[in-house]
This record gives structure tokens, sequence and C-alpha cells, in this order.
């Protein structure tokens, strides 16, 4: 086998060892900061001023001795592998069904969103760097810090008073930063020695582009691309609340509202599966590169 | 641009004595329901009229940046000293506590942390205070936020460990705590501060999307985020424009945290 072959072998079971241990912990995590928060077994029944200080107390030792955590995350795992995500205690539905219906719903709101913030941020980066305009990069840069401003939540609503479409604001959470990341990082590439050398014998903006400023900031590119998915799904959560979108977003709202625990867990899980994916495609894809320039 | 960063600096001087004034500047108590005046447009009395229960607008606002402005940065500054420690201890002790640390920071940063924080937020106790409601809130973004800081400041320490200075320091028999305290922590003090300016107004945006959503500071207690929850009744802001105040002023300083930390930035 090819040395390149063995050595990409090696990365991607290093990765999937990486993704196996992140999703392992996210839920590990998931659970403990839940198992332990001091509302933990506190149930809404507890409000109803009816109820004596010894039904509470009944009620509480009722809901503590569901589980220690080890238990709890032992048996969750036990299930997972056989499929069983357990039911959501606030709707009365199998997560499985909850996460099948909702999940596509979600990746479409996050799928647009990235697709929007890339291709605004990047045009506007290159726009900035390669026109060398400083009207073009103060106008981009002014728009991107005013969204950069201005809370997710905040923004749906507004998109919901303007009657605007919602999946549109995930793409505007995610412009300021592509952009700013970009441009810095452009900019960068573009006033080094090779790509000055390379304009001085008269190579054209595209050329020059394409051939010696996207490769050499292709690696961080690429890692930006990744994080832009984590950053995506937690705008996710108040778009898809404030705006009404059926996703995973407002079904995390919904159950953080309704104390749903198995439900959190199961979202928190999924949500740092497909992040850890995103990034460890993105490292994958940035390899050649990386292998290039050094 | 310098006299930009001031403008910002002295904005932001001036937004924070007014909310630290707010009991001689606020018209009234910011729970203080005039039940006669529920929705009143402003006048000399109600400088931004009242909500839907009768309660000042201009006193809440004040009130709510006095918590959002105060407790933002006291979570920057919980989040930032987790960083030094763990970060700055990683680095400086190298080897196999590094490699160990650098990886727990990664997956730290793998995990979708405001879906945890919704998990964690949601848990807390439904009879919690106000007051308790606003201490936890931040408390979960200080000890959720450290992990982006600490990998920053685990790189500068370790890059500290082996700059010439502490070898000189080493050799002439410095070590361990006197090495960290005296040559370390005082070299790593400009990346720790822009660590911290840099996460007021993540922590401002973060309290502002959970209160949006309800899961912020609890009521009466105002907050920005409580107070831009309001904009949900948008059919009725074509009539009241100035229910947009909170989201003007929140936007105005989160800015000017932005333009007057930007030297900072160049550090972090």
């Amino acid at each position: 086998m090819p040395i390149h072959e063995l050595k990409f072998g090696l990365k991607f079971g290093k990765l999937a060892a990486r993704v196996l241990v992140v999703l392992l912990l996210g839920g590990f995590l998931g659970a403990t900061l839940a198992r332990f928060a001091p509302g933990y077994g506190v149930d809404e029944e507890e409000l109803d001023s009816r109820l004596s200080k010894e039904s509470i107390q009944a009620l509480r030792q009722a809901n503590a001795g569901q589980d220690s955590l080890p238990v709890f995350y032992g048996r969750y795992l036990i299930r997972l592998l056989r499929g069983d995500l357990g039911d959501s205690r606030t709707l009365g539905e199998p997560v499985r069904q909850l996460l099948a219906e909702r999940l596509p719903e979600t990746l479409q709101t996050v799928g647009l969103g990235l697709a929007l913030g890339w291709t605004l941020g990047l045009t506007l980066a290159l726009a900035a760097v390669l026109s060398r305009a400083l009207a073009v990069d103060l106008a981009a840069s002014l728009l991107a810090s005013l969204l950069l401003c201005i809370p997710a939540a905040v923004m749906a609503l507004l998109f919901v008073i303007a009657q605007a479409p919602g999946r549109l604001v995930v793409g505007l959470i995610v412009f300021p930063k592509v952009f700013h990341y970009a441009r810095n990082l452009l900019a960068e590439s573009a006033s080094l020695p090779h790509v000055l050398t390379a304009r001085a014998k008269g190579a054209g903006g595209l050329r020059v582009l394409l051939r010696h400023i996207l490769p050499v900031a292709a690696p961080q590119l690429l890692a930006l691309a990744g994080v832009s998915v984590s950053m995506a799904f937690a705008a996710a959560i108040p778009v898809e609340a404030v705006c009404d979108l059926p996703g995973i977003g407002q079904l995390a709202w919904k159950a953080a509202l309704g104390r749903d625990l198995s439900l959190l867990v199961n979202l928190t899980m999924i949500v740092t599966l497909v992040t850890a994916l995103a990034n460890s495609a993105a490292e994958l894809a940035a390899q050649p590169y990386r292998g290039g320039s050094a | 641009m310098k006299w930009v960063r001031w403008a910002a600096i002295f904005f932001l001087l001036g937004v924070a004595t007014a909310c630290l004034l707010a009991g001689f500047i606020a018209p009234a108590s910011y729970a203080h329901q005039f039940r006669d005046l529920p929705d009143a447009a402003p006048s000399s009395q109600h400088p931004l009229g009242t909500d839907d229960l009768g309660r000042d607008r201009f006193s809440r606002l004040l009130y709510g940046t006095r918590v959002s402005l105060l407790l933002a940065p006291a979570a920057a500054l919980l989040s930032s000293l987790l960083a030094a420690v763990i970060g700055g201890a990683a680095g400086f002790a190298g080897g196999r506590l590094q490699v160990c640390v650098t990886a727990a920071i990664d997956l730290f940063l793998s995990l979708p942390w405001l879906f945890l924080l919704i998990a964690v937020r949601a848990l807390m106790p439904l009879n919690v205070s106000p007051l308790a409601s606003v201490a936890i809130t931040f408390a979960l973004l200080g000890c959720l936020g450290w992990a982006a800081a600490a990998r920053v400041i685990c790189a500068d320490a370790a890059k500290l460990a082996d700059s010439d200075a502490v070898l000189l320091a080493r050799a002439t028999g410095s070590g361990g705590f006197r090495l960290l305290w005296r040559h370390i922590v005082p070299n790593l003090k400009p990346v720790l501060s822009a660590q911290f300016w840099i996460s007021v107004p993540v922590f401002i945006l973060t309290e502002a999307n959970l209160g949006v959503l309800g899961l912020g500071v609890a009521e009466p207690l105002p907050s920005w985020g409580s107070l831009l929850r309001e904009l949900e009744g948008f059919s009725t802001l074509s009539a009241q424009p100035w229910q947009f105040a909170p989201l003007i002023l929140l936007i105005v300083t989160v800015s000017c945290f932005h333009l007057a930390m930007q030297k900072r930035e160049d550090w972090a």
C-alpha cells in the first residue's frame, strides 16, 4: 500500500476514534450536567399549592430514586446500541420518531444558512481583498459588524415582524464570522511574497486567486467550514423556536421548557455527532493542502 | 480611528454610570406596576412608556442594563480565570499534561455548548428567585465558555515557558511557583485581558438569546434578554416604535465593546 494511502487511512482512523470519543463524552457531559443541576428531579407538580409538604417530599423521593448518573448513562448507551433512544416525557412520543420527523427540517435550515452565509461572506471577503477598494471593505465590514451585534433570537423576531423567511437568519448569523475570518486570511495570503511575484510577472487576478491565494488559505478556510456547522446548529435553536420551524432546534427549546432530560441528552448527542463529523470531514479535506504547503 | 475607540469607551462608561445610578435616575422601581397605565405611550413621567403590566420601560431598561452589563463581565471573569488556570498550568507544565488538556479543550469545543447551556438552564429549580436565576445564568455562561480562551492561553504559556527569558530565569535558580508568578503570569496578562474583553459581548448576546427564549433571568427582574422578549408582540410595534429602545441600546453597546477592544483583539 502506498505511504500516502497508509497515512490517510491512519488519519481517518484517528478521526473516527475522535468522533466516537466526542460523541460518548457529549452524551456523558450532557447527562452529568443535567443530573447534577440543582433542579434535577424537581417536577412541575411541586408547584401545585394543594400538595402538602409530605406529598412534595414523596414526589422528590420518587424522582430522586429514578436513577443515578452511571445507571442512567449506562442504560442509555445499552438502549442506544439497540437503536432505542427512549421516549420524550413531555411530548409522549419515541425520541427516534421525533428526530426522524424534525431532523430533515433542521438540516434544510442549517444547509441553507451555511450556503447563504458562506456565499455572502466569501464573496464580500474576496471583493474586499481583490478590489482593494476602501469603500467595499468598509461597507462589508460595517454590515458584518452590525450583524455580529444582533442576537440570533432577536434577528429571528425581526424577520417574523418583516414576514421574511426565518431560515435566512442562520445565514446572517454565519456570514459575519465567515467574512471577518476569510477577509483577514485572504488579505494575509494576498500579501505573501510569492503572490506579489506572480502579480509582478503579470499573472491575471483570477489566476493569482485560484493558483496562489486560495491554496494557501484553504486549510484554515476548511477548518472554519467545520466550525461554522456548529455555529449554524447553535443559531438554529432560537431561529426555529421564534420562527416556529418544526426542527430539532425548536424541539430542544420545547424540551428545555418541559425539562425533558431524555430528549435533551439525545439532541445533544445528535448535534455533537453532526458537528464532530463536520469538523473531521473539514480536517480530512484540508489534509492535501497541508501536505502541499509543508 | 483612535477617536472612534475613545468615543466607544466614553459611551460604555456613560451607560455603566447611568445603570449604576439607576436608583436615582429611574422614575420608578423596575417591578412597580402603574395599573391604570398599561401600554402607555412615552410621556414626561414615563420616557419610554409602560409595558403591558404598566411597568415603566425606561426604569426597566436601566435596571436591565445594570444586570447585563455587570454580570456579563463577571461571567467573562470566571471563564477567563478558568481558562488561565487550566490553559496556563497545562502550557507551563508541558508534556503529557499539555497533550491531555489540549485534547480535552478540543473535545469541549466540539460540543454544542448552547444545547448544553439550555439543557442545564432548563433544569434549574422551578421556584428559583430572580436573583438566583441571574447568578445561575451567568455562572453557567462562565463555566461553559472557558475552552476557546484556554486554548489560546495554553499555546501562549507553552511559548513563554520555552522563551529565553524563562530559560535564563530557570538557569539562575528560579523555579516552580516563583517562575510561574514572576515570569509567566505577567506576560500572559495582555492575552488574558484580551480574552476577557472578547468574552463580554459574547456573553451579553448569549444571555439575550436565552432571555428571548424564556430561559434567562426570571421575572420580574429585567435583563436585556427579557426586555427584548417584548418584541414578540410585534403586531403592535408599528404603533410603538419605542419598544425597540433595548435592541438599539444592545446593538450600540455591543458595537462599542467591539470597537473598544479592537487593539486587544490583536493580542488574542
